[in-house]
């Protein structure tokens, strides 16, 4: 494969992966494990 | 069996205590030699007419000892501070964690003496010797065995989003100090750097930016995420935005680094995205400072009562401000007016004095009274000075540059109606000099006032002794 195809498909996939990224958050916004992982600071307390 | 059963339930907090003092002692001395350097400017005959005292070879050494003494010191403590706690467990490896100290002060003091002496690889925040350069790629991959040891064998069963910025943090440095120092040793204390031409500039700046951008943001935004909704007393404002804030960060920093070789021999192409890039930092950028500064919602009175608050709050404002004014340096015509000029200086140090430093005091602050075992800081009142002490001298420097660069900006390019120049390069020098006196009272501010936080800080440290902090039991909900 061509070098410059590869630097595509990278660009395009890094593209992707970080809507998919964007979408999951999405979907996960108010679910307790958000909630969980926010919290983490106040165990202490 | 009493002891050992102590020691497994305890956080491991003397490589902190050694790390945060360091930080503000390192802070004082790069600081001191930034002002010193600063009034060189103002009056050439305080190089004292010594090659070891030259600005050319003090400004490097003020470079490293604010980065990567204060600024690393902070992040080793901040980190090794923040990864136990929202781990709930202890440091993995102490011994190693305790190497890394000694080691990095080691390069600190090599830095100091190599500097001045003139041993240089000619690579800005990259300018350390090769021998030198090895010993931080050890302590660098024993940081990370550290940290992300520390990761591996949490409590909890997530990783809290700050542990997420340092981690980033610890493996691109990695990868842009051993990328970038690549080079052909020559001797002891003399190399050359293994790419030439306009590869050499473009892996220095790709390396140089994201410096900023990992070591100066990721880092920092690692504190940021922990210690604001710790002073504030509230969770971050929206986790999600953290997460989408981090990848977006992540995705974009990388690129970014070709804007500081505009009209270069760098291809056109590489020019405009590394512009492009830059602009599209804009985003994650201000997500980010919204997301910390939002956490004070509900909680906008502590300002008025907390100077601690205050340092991190003010801090993202700086952030904010330099994160704006970056991208739009970044663009190409700006640039051209901006470029080698003051502004660049300026813009350097409303992200440095502003938001890395703020935010890092802040962080000590916090700290400090609980790894010595105290309520608070000796005295309160000299947070509250230190504060004032440091914004105002950081406005100082600011606009002062603004207006010293973009002027000689203005005059490098401005022409006569036969098309010769109006100004002479001395001309344009000359007039930059009342605002390098205002720029030099600004550093004298910010100095004094990390002075008065070295005084309080070792006030607290002695009043109190080593506090023992025990890991709380942890509640079977994961």
């Amino acid at each position: 494969m061509d070098i410059n195809s590869l630097r595509i498909l990278t660009t395009v996939f890094s593209f992707i992966v970080f809507i998919g990224i964007i979408v999951w958050v999405w979907r996960h916004r108010n679910t307790s494990d958000f909630k969980d992982a926010a919290n983490l600071p106040f165990k202490d307390d | 069996m009493q002891d050992l059963n102590v020691k497994s339930t305890t956080y491991e907090d003397g490589v902190i205590r050694q790390f945060s003092i360091m930080a503000v002692v390192w802070g004082v001395v790069g600081m001191l030699v930034g002002v010193i350097i600063a009034a060189q400017l103002v009056w050439p005959e305080l190089n004292l007419g010594l090659p070891w005292t030259s600005f050319g070879r003090l400004r490097p050494l003020h470079t490293n000892a604010v980065i990567f003494a204060f600024g690393g010191c902070t992040l080793f403590a901040t980190s090794y501070y923040v990864v136990q706690r929202t781990c709930q467990t202890k440091l993995f490896m102490p011994k190693l964690a305790s190497f890394t100290f000694w080691a990095w002060q080691l390069v600190i003091l090599s830095a100091a003496v190599s500097l001045p002496l003139g041993f240089t690889q000619g690579k800005e925040y990259a300018e350390l010797e090769w021998p030198i350069d090895l010993l931080i790629a050890v302590t660098w991959v024993c940081y990370a065995v550290v940290f992300f040891g520390t990761v591996g064998t949490r409590k909890v069963k997530h990783i809290y989003v700050a542990n997420w910025f340092f981690g980033a943090f610890i493996i691109t440095v990695a990868l842009l100090h051993i990328v970038n120092s690549a080079a052909i040793p020559a001797g002891f204390m003399k190399s050359y750097s293994a790419y030439a031409g306009v590869q050499d500039a473009m892996v220095q700046w790709w390396y140089g930016h994201n410096a900023v951008g990992f070591f100066l943001t990721a880092g920092f935004l690692g504190i940021m995420y922990y210690f604001v909704p710790k002073q504030a007393g509230r969770p971050v404002y929206s986790y999600s935005l953290s997460i989408v804030h981090f990848w977006a960060l992540i995705f974009t920093y990388m690129w970014a680094g070709p804007h500081h070789l505009h009209y270069t021999a760098l291809p056109d192409w590489t020019q405009s995205l590394g512009m492009v890039f830059s602009l599209v930092l804009l985003a994650p950028s201000w997500g980010g400072m919204i997301n910390g500064i939002m956490t004070m919602s509900g909680a906008w009175h502590k300002l008025r009562t907390d100077p601690i608050l205050r340092f991190m709050i003010v801090s993202l404002s700086f952030y904010g401000m330099s994160t704006f004014e970056g991208p739009m340096m970044a663009i190409k015509t700006v640039n051209s007016l901006s470029h080698y000029t003051d502004w660049t200086v300026g813009h350097v140090h409303s992200g440095a004095l502003g938001w890395v430093g703020l935010v890092s005091m802040g962080a000590i602050y916090f700290m400090i009274p609980r790894l010595f075992g105290q309520k608070q800081m000796h005295s309160i009142k000299a947070i509250e000075l230190h504060f004032w002490l440091a914004t105002i001298g950081i406005v100082l420097y600011i606009s002062a540059l603004w207006i010293s660069g973009v002027m000689e900006g203005l005059m490098w390019r401005a022409i006569n109606t036969d098309g010769t120049l109006t100004y002479t390069f001395v001309e344009s020098v000359k007039a930059k000099h009342p605002y390098y006196i205002i720029r030099l009272l600004g550093g004298l501010l910010y100095l004094s006032g990390m002075t008065i936080m070295l005084w309080n800080v070792i006030k607290t440290a002695t009043n109190g002794k080593a506090a023992i902090a025990t890991i709380p039991p942890v509640a079977a909900h994961a």
